[in-house]
């Protein structure tokens, strides 16, 4: 086999090469026939300078419509298009809303309460490391097992019902049509949720197929599965129904997800078919993208959409969207295993994923162009917008979080920070700066359209973004640190192994405490969700806004 | 409606090749290879101690794959030589691990054979290490006050052991010290077996 080393190199690369190239020949032939209009299908006509948010109060509002009209001179829209909402389209939309309610709500609210469940896990396996006899008495909480109760949580609970609400949410107002077959994804709902719960009492006594995120055991994940093909059919459904000429990027990157994690699952977890180093191959391989290929979808997707529909204004180039969509699906799909560099794993494997996440530099650049330049000049919105607040703080670290992961898989810095914390730091800044910041400014925006209804306490949406962002600093910079350190201690032989463990300890505390920070602010936002939920709090002007108008309500 | 098709299709194409580039060629590459001669499968008692190895989670903390010298000072600390793939031929599910919190494992067996360390490490990590900050584990043991013939009494340092009684190992205490004690990967392997030793 070594011949293959260098060849699937070259091959590897050949097909990169390859499939840029027909993908600018796809363009100039104009098989993708996407520009302005394509980035204007989530906008009716006139609402181009018109800001939505329903996320907060009238004259917030109307400070927020100011602060975008300002930064865009030409706008001669603002007051004038305030009478629209008579208008039929916009009706239209109050209809595609209310159409994906049940779903949504069914997908939310179980995410919120995986996130309070897993943050709690978290901060008990993190208090762990720096206190070992705390709470040994019971094989339930043994670090081994409350650490991975707290992934599969915060990875399966939160952050896929999560993104799954939200893409439920969006695809009726980007297809322009009501959501079809809205009860199979209640359905899938229920068996998502009832997989969670099973996989992790199962894995908190002890029963576990014993691999990195695919822990859950495979005769209980095959609720996932299935409550993941259910959750898929209302999008092929509605597809299938759509008015609009052109399907919006975030399509693309939600439809993609939904077909890509079946197949990823499907694969990684069917049992007894897997060896040795070929299962920590496979391992690796899904487990990267299970963050590649199904969570940064969803969060690009809810990005590009919330953005853009949040300032009325469309994204900055929708072709070089698509671009970050091909780049990301062929280099992001075949970056895993630099999780084993220097295993003992064949060495034109780890070429290839080294090539692949450097190449990620790619898709990772377009979006950050595109999404830079979207809210570039206006960032006085961010003041009044909390969902633009979490969204464009969460896309900015994508764009972080994504250098640094190529930079890690470069040999010589992966030599350093391979084995250490500074990959758990890594893995946060991907999975809660980037990610989850974007869902909560996602949920933000889509609640009160779900219960046609305001959020009862907007001092609460700052509360938990000052917590979440505290804390989440708190976190990253000493655990990055932290880990960096540890890795020179284990580098260095005349260092005995004690002092990597030893130095790490008060970077180790310092995490606790971001992470108290961090589940404080994810307590207030379930706590606000909640009291929205059940009609608690002052009652202001009882309406949720649609457009640039408010909605008939409840 | 062909819109929907590219998505749909090129979605396919881009995981099928991440598939076969990363899953079906390494199978292909990987499934004929047979185990060392001196490598001996596991007995169902290190079975069972590997099975609560897994159950524990032990692989969060601890890797099981030495890396060669240019990668780190893994032979020098006593981790042993770099391990191939062939070394992993019993092992379902893998173990490799992607975290040193806790030194590597794959010839803990050869660096620390005594049984009786184990099980004093596996009650109370820190009678035997100090500053470590493995858990300790004592559900994995009975504290009883007349320790009957068969028992394995575990031999603590006199402020590490409980008042009124003795610490007893369960059996699956010791299948996990059958397990860490067989974890002995040293007898030699052609370099020319690994892609990475080269």
């Amino acid at each position: 086999m070594t011949l293959t080393v260098g060849a699937l190199l070259a091959l590897s690369f050949l097909i990169s090469v390859l499939g840029l190239f027909m993908f600018i020949w796809a363009q100039t032939r104009g098989l993708m026939r996407a520009g302005p209009e394509a980035a204007q299908v989530i906008f009716e006509t006139g609402e181009l300078g018109m800001v939505e948010e329903p996320g907060i109060s009238v004259t917030q509002r109307g400070a927020l419509q100011r602060a975008e009209s300002n930064a865009n001179a030409s706008a001669t829209h603002g007051d004038a298009q305030r009478a629209t909402h008579t208008r039929p389209d916009l009706q239209a939309r109050e209809v595609q809303d209310r159409s994906s309610r049940a779903a949504a709500f069914a997908f939310l609210t179980s995410s919120i309460l995986w996130l309070v469940l897993g943050s709690l896990a978290g901060l008990i396996a993190s208090q762990k490391l720096t206190s070992p006899d705390f709470l040994v008495q019971s094989a339930w909480l043994t670090f081994g097992r409350i650490r991975t109760a707290h992934l599969n949580m915060v990875i399966y609970g939160w952050a896929s019902m999560a993104g799954l609400g939200i893409s439920l949410w969006m695809l009726p107002r980007l297809l322009k049509t009501r959501l079809v077959g809205e009860r199979y994804a209640v359905a899938g709902a229920g068996l998502w949720n009832a997989g969670v719960a099973a996989g992790v009492v199962a894995i908190l006594a002890g029963w576990t197929d014993g691999l990195q995120w695919l822990e859950i055991p495979w005769q209980i994940g095959i609720l996932l599965a299935l409550g993941g093909a259910l959750s898929a059919v209302p999008l092929f459904l509605t597809l299938s129904r759509r008015n609009v000429d052109h399907l919006y990027v975030s399509v693309w990157y939600i439809a993609a997800a939904l077909l890509w994690f079946p197949i990823l699952y499907v694969v990684a977890k069917v049992p007894y078919v897997h060896f040795g180093v070929e299962q920590a191959i496979v391992n690796w391989w899904f487990a990267h993208n299970v963050l590649g290929l199904w969570l940064t979808p969803f969060g690009l997707a809810s990005a590009y959409y919330f953005i853009a529909k949040v300032l009325g204004r469309p994204i900055y180039s929708y072709n070089l969207s698509l671009v970050g969509f091909w780049a990301l699906a062929m280099f992001y799909s075949q970056a895993g295993i630099h999780h084993l560099l220097g295993g003992p794993v064949p060495a034109w494997l780890q070429s290839v994923s080294v090539v692949q996440s450097v190449m990620m530099l790619i898709p990772v650049l377009a979006v950050g162009v595109n999404q830079h330049m979207t809210v570039v000049g206006r960032f006085a919105t961010l003041r009044y917008s909390p969902t633009l607040r979490f969204v464009v703080l969460g896309a900015a670290l994508y764009t972080l979080v994504s250098l640094q992961g190529s930079l890690e898989a470069v040999p010589f810095f992966n030599r350093l920070v391979h084995f250490t914390q500074y990959k758990v730091a890594h893995a946060h800044l991907g999975l809660y700066g980037f990610y989850s910041m974007i869902m909560f400014g996602s949920i933000y925006f889509v609640m009160p359209r779900v219960l046609e209804r305001e959020w009862p306490y907007p001092k609460l949406i700052a509360l938990h973004f000052w917590l979440a962002v505290t804390g989440f600093a708190i976190y990253f910079v000493f655990l990055s640190i932290g880990g960096v350190l540890q890795g020179i201690a284990m580098l260095d032989a005349t260092r005995p192994f004690m002092d990597s463990v030893n130095v790490l300890t008060p970077y180790l505390k310092a995490r606790t405490f971001g992470g108290v920070l961090m589940t404080a602010g994810h307590l207030v936002f379930a706590w606000h969700f909640f009291a929205m939920v059940l009609d608690r709090g002052t009652i202001r002007s009882g309406q949720a806004f649609i457009g640039g108008a408010p909605s008939a309500g409840v | 409606m062909n819109r929907v098709l590219t998505i749909v299709i090129g979605a396919l194409i881009m995981l099928a090749i991440a598939t076969l580039v990363l899953v079906a060629l390494p199978y292909r590459e990987l499934q004929d290879e047979s185990p060392p001669e001196q490598l001996k499968p596991y007995t169902i008692a290190q079975l069972r101690g590997r099975a609560t190895y897994v159950s524990m989670g032990c692989v969060y903390c601890h890797s099981q794959q030495p890396r060669a010298a240019t990668l780190g000072p893994d032979a020098l600390r006593g981790w042993g030589r770099p391990s191939v793939s062939a070394d992993y031929a019993y092992d379902y599910p893998h173990l490799l691990g992607v975290s040193r919190t806790g030194p590597d494992l794959f010839n803990i067996g050869a660096r620390q054979p005594s049984v009786d360390w184990h099980l004093a490490h596996l009650y109370q990590p820190r009678s035997v290490t100090p500053g470590s900050v493995m858990p300790s584990y004592p559900f994995l043991f009975k504290v009883v006050a007349h320790p009957g013939p068969n028992d394995k009494v575990v031999t603590l340092p006199p402020q590490f052991a409980p008042a009124g009684g003795q610490v007893v190992a369960t059996q699956e205490a010791l299948d996990l010290v059958a397990y860490l004690t067989a974890l002995n990967h040293t007898y030699p392997v052609p370099a020319t077996e690994s892609g990475v030793t080269k």
